[in-house]
């Protein structure tokens, strides 16, 4: 399979041929021709103004009366006896949704004596809440939380499903969409609704450098997972809703799995997530102890000290300083990030910051890109000299 | 028990991005390597093969050329290898290729496990692993960063999850995505790729795996991509220039007027 050519709109005008990421179109004297390395990625699609470039259909899931799926739903994560706070923040953008399309935002709650946590789910905005609570559902397991999830969206056939991207979200989410044979998307940074009412579901991809916007036409639910942090929660006081207990058959609680032990592990990077100043050194510091540099900064703003992955690889600092997306989210006032390239694992993690400094060598890093303040400069020459302009200030020299 | 390990190949992904200017893909110097969670994959299961009669294949469905990256794991130790390519894929969301995976377990019809990486790194989504699960009917676990054998029919894992460790014991068949912890990968011996290099690796398309093509590649999946665009900049961002002296000073007074913490 490959891109299509429309011959009657092509001009022959060869940007296709420059877009395309594989080198698989050729432009001829007369015509496009598309080799076989095309992997439909649709580059050349989106780039092309004359609309001569289209992609095959994508297929449809068993639920063929797309309309009768109405409402937005979001699983609203039950962990340790409290809701995990990417549900709030999916509830704020389940109403946005949910307004637009004029539809229901219903909150799903799954797990083992989940009694009270209906009223906060309201809150947030969920204009009813689903309830299982079964004690076959106290710890979690990926067959018996899917089996029952799938039980309710064949009962209820919501339109939108959307989940937190957390370890739990990403372990059975895919197992729900497979089930039902429907499409997923996993952690978006952003939703909207297109003008035909589907859901738009982007997504950072290639590392991040590259965000890909996604669309599900032809099966329903449109479900999608969310990074923590990056939608906005919105609490209003005294907001109504209903509430909906529901059963499930025995079966959708079975699970071959058996959960022998859990372990909560004792959070020691709460002190990163918690900071108001975050001042991040990446492998540009050539060796441990040029953290020492960063260290200085810190201590003269009262702030933590963070790492790249780069830095956390090298062995010069411990991983619990990690920022990004196998580390700790942060976003503190000022973030400063000192030779850290700006990976988009690294972004992820610290774009919510108020105020980004970035300090590298190189004007093409990325870290630019979500920079409020951008410095090139090598970093031995401009730390130096901006610790002595801080303590200059202070009269200490 | 035979085990067999989804490998991936994948555009090293720390050089791949969109120029600014020209809106297109930056393409050079950008290699292709195994996806790093994949070789933990590979790893936990020649672990697994240290200590028991345990025989690994590794697969992957990708472009003719993904056939260097099972030789690479041939080289590891790895005792066969199956590339699964065909034109009818090309598109393929994380459902279509989980189609074509678990088309291939079922077709070598002996796995006892199989296990896959955490997530790829191109596309990060970590959603083909629990996906070939659920088609395939067999139960998982995801995040894995060990992996004992209880008895011949069971193992014991632990998850590594956001709030902490859980262990589970999980009845074979099954399928594990495993993580960084279930440790690192080894380096190939000269035995092993010596015979890499000789290996005969299958080649399986649609017609060998009894997959219809309009169930597989883009016609077979669900979502598609409809724009493809760089990471929008910040709009407020201020460079600031001048010598080191002046650049140190400007960030300064800049960070005292926004009133950042402790200046
Ligand atoms: C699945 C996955 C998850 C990941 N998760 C994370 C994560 O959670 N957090 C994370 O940070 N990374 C993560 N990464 C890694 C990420 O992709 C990058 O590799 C990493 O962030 C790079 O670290 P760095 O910027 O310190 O190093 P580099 O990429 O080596 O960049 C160093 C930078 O320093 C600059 N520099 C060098 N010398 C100087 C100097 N004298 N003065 C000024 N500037 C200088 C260079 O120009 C360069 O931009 C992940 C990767 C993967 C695949
Ligand atoms: N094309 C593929 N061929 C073989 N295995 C794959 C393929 N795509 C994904 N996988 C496996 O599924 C895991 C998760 O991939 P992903 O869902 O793309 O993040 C990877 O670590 C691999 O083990």
């Amino acid at each position: 399979m490959k891109a299509i050519v429309d011959t009657k709109k092509c001009t022959v005008c060869g940007v296709c041929q420059d877009v395309c990421p594989f080198g698989a179109i050729t432009v001829g004297e007369t015509a496009v021709s598309i080799s076989d390395d095309c992997t439909l990625c649709g580059m050349c699609v989106d780039t092309c103004e004359f609309g001569a470039l289209s992609l095959p259909e994508v297929g449809s899931g068993p639920s063929a009366d797309l309309s009768s799926y109405r409402g937005v739903w979001v699983y609203a994560e039950w962990r340790e006896g409290n809701i995990h706070r990417v549900s709030y923040e999916l509830l704020g953008a389940g109403r946005k949704l949910a307004d637009k399309l004029g539809v229901e935002l219903a909150a799903v709650l799954l797990g083992s004596g989940v009694d009270g946590a209906e009223a906060e789910l309201i809150a947030y905005g969920a204009d009813v809440v689903y309830v299982v609570d079964r004690p076959e559902l106290t710890h979690f397991t990926d067959e018996a939380y899917a089996s029952t999830l799938v039980e309710l969206i064949r009962k209820k056939r919501p339109e939108i499903l959307l989940a937190g991207a957390t370890s739990m979200g990403r372990s059975f989410i895919p197992r729900v969409a497979a089930s039902i044979g429907t499409g997923l998307t996993a952690d978006c940074t952003e939703l909207d609704v297109s003008d035909e009412k589907l859901l738009l579901q982007t997504r950072p991809a290639f590392g991040g450098n590259v965000m890909a916007t996604i669309i599900c036409p032809h099966s329903r639910p449109q479900m999608a997972t969310v990074r923590p942090k990056v939608m906005k929660p919105f609490r209003e006081e005294g907001r109504t809703g209903r509430v909906e207990r529901m059963d499930v058959p025995e079966k959708c609680l079975k699970s071959r799995v058996e959960v022998l032990e859990v372990r909560p592990e004792q959070d020691q990077t709460a002190k990163l997530t918690e900071a108001e100043a975050i001042i991040t050194g990446g492998r540009g510091l050539q060796k441990a102890e040029n953290f020492a540099l960063v260290e200085e900064i810190a201590r003269l703003v009262g702030g933590a000290v963070g790492s790249s992955r780069g830095a956390v690889e090298e062995g010069w600092i411990a991983p619990s300083h990690q920022v990004g997306q196998t580390g700790r989210t942060v976003a503190p006032t000022l973030y400063m990030a000192v030779g850290v390239a700006g990976a988009i694992q690294h972004v992820v993690g610290m774009q919510g910051s108020k105020i980004i400094v970035a300090v590298n060598k190189d004007p093409h890093a990325p870290i630019f890109d979500v920079a409020t303040y951008g410095i090139v400069a090598d970093l031995f020459e401009f730390v130096p000299a901006f610790v002595r302009r801080i303590k200059a200030d202070r009269g200490d020299s | 028990m035979h085990i067999v390990v989804c490998i991936k190949q994948v555009p090293d992904a720390k050089n791949v991005r969109i120029d600014p200017d020209t809106h297109t893909l930056v393409r050079q110097g950008v290699e292709s390597i195994i996806n790093p969670f994949d070789m933990f994959a590979v790893e936990a299961a020649l672990r697994l093969k240290d200590i028991s009669d345990a025989r690994v294949t590794t697969m992957t469905m990708g472009p003719p050329q993904a056939e260097a990256a099972l030789r690479d794991t041939l080289a590891l130790g790895v005792d066969d290898a199956v590339l699964l390519s065909d034109r009818a894929v090309a598109g393929s969301d994380t459902w279509a290729t989980s189609r074509v995976l678990a088309a291939a377990v079922k077709k070598m019809g002996d796995v006892d496990l199989v296990c896959c990486g955490k997530q790829a790194i191109d596309g990060d989504t970590a959603q083909v692993g629990p996906e070939v699960a659920t088609l395939l009917d067999i139960p998982y676990a995801t995040f894995v960063k060990n992996i004992e054998i209880l008895d011949n029919k069971s193992l014991k894992v632990a998850r590594q999850t956001d709030e902490g460790v859980e262990l589970w014991k999980v009845p074979m068949p099954a399928l594990l995505t495993v993580i960084k912890e279930v440790g690192e990968p080894r380096v190939p011996s000269l035995k092993h790729k010596m015979r890499a290099k000789k290996a005969v690796i299958p080649v399986w398309g649609v017609n060998e795996l009894g997959l219809d093509p309009k169930d597989v590649g883009l016609a077979g999946s669900f979502t598609q991509v409809v724009r493809v665009f760089s990471p929008p900049r910040r709009s407020d961002r201020v460079m600031i220039e001048g010598t080191i002296e002046e650049m140190a000073d400007q960030l300064f007074r800049h960070l005292k007027e926004a009133k950042a913490p402790g200046l």
